[in-house]
């Protein structure tokens, strides 16, 4: 078994040094992981809604923590107050410690100020997940949806944050983004900072 | 010297999670109202400052607050870091609801050390 024997044990969580950054999950512990998370979850209601609900709620509470020890580890204790600050952390900072890597963009909704989208092509979660035809619109990256929302939420920016599916011309697999609408508290706020 | 403090933690809906009175002065009786009402009270001013600075360290107040009567900043600013680090990983604790109390004896104990420490 992985990493048995080799951890030192601690008597109490708050002995346990923070700093230990760069551990590496196995890709298939982590999707046999999430493949239950969603089975599990997937027998707890009884329409697509609730179901992406849940996901999100889940990746809610990792969210919230992830931006707090980032915040401490990576940033040396200064927080975001800004929301392009908020945003670019989400896209670099957050996505590097949970996926390896920046996300592929970043861009601002045209149609509607207060939309942002962070879009993946082969998003970590997805990466194994095939929708069949009945469950229509459903995306687990709800998940993801719901640590941005975590991370962002935490931070002082409530924001209503979905998965969608985005089809790609002369690709096979759509590509995920993560559509990222602000409350408008937070504009008003935004404006007011200049 | 005779100091005494009293330490908060409040959580992002202004509902306090953790308390602490630390310090060695005889405590009056009323003492430990009052320092909740003037800690309260300086939350306002924690709601006006947020937003203009991105430094979790506020030089008046922060999310965790602390009324003292000695006057030695570095020892504060160093008890802010570390308690700050208690208290995420208290938070990283799957089990722990953030915004509830924090009940931990242990966290207790080790905030008061490091009071004792810094104070």
């Amino acid at each position: 078994m992985i990493g048995v024997g080799k951890i030192k044990q601690y008597s109490n969580v708050l002995e346990k040094p923070l700093s230990k950054g760069k551990q590496e999950v196995s890709l298939s512990a982590f999707a046999f992981l999430f493949s239950e998370l969603v089975q599990y979850n997937q027998t707890q209601v009884d329409n697509i809604a609730e179901l992406e609900r849940r996901l999100e709620d889940a990746g809610y509470a990792v969210g919230a923590r992830v931006l707090e020890l980032l915040c401490h580890r990576d940033k040396g204790n200064r927080r975001e107050t800004r929301l392009l600050g908020i945003l670019s952390f989400v896209h670099s900072t957050v996505w590097k410690v949970l996926f390896g890597k920046v996300a592929d963009s970043l861009e601002k909704g045209t149609e509607h100020e207060d939309e942002y989208m962070i879009s993946e092509k082969e998003l970590l979660v997805n990466r194994f997940i095939s929708i069949p035809k009945d469950m229509g619109t459903f995306n687990c990256g709800a998940f993801v949806a719901g640590i941005v929302r975590g991370v962002l939420d935490s931070a002082g920016f409530p924001a209503v944050v979905t998965a969608h599916f985005v089809p790609m011309e002369g690709q096979q697999r759509p590509r995920t983004t993560i559509l990222i609408k602000f409350a408008e508290e937070v504009l008003r706020r935004e404006a007011r900072l200049g | 010297m005779a100091t005494t403090a009293c330490f908060i933690i409040v959580s992002r809906n202004d509902i306090p999670i953790y308390e602490a009175e630390v310090g060695s002065a005889t405590k009056r009786e009323d003492a430990a109202q009052m320092h909740q009402f003037i800690l309260h009270a300086a939350l306002d001013i924690v709601q006006d400052l947020a937003w203009t600075t991105s430094a979790m360290y506020l030089k008046a107040i922060d999310r965790f607050m602390l009324l003292h009567d000695s006057r030695n900043d570095d020892g504060i600013k160093s008890f802010f870091q570390e308690v700050h680090e208690l208290y995420i990983k208290i938070l990283l604790n799957p089990l722990y609801l953030p915004g509830s109390r924090i009940t931990s004896s242990h966290f207790d104990t080790k905030v008061r050390a490091l009071a004792r420490k810094y104070l």
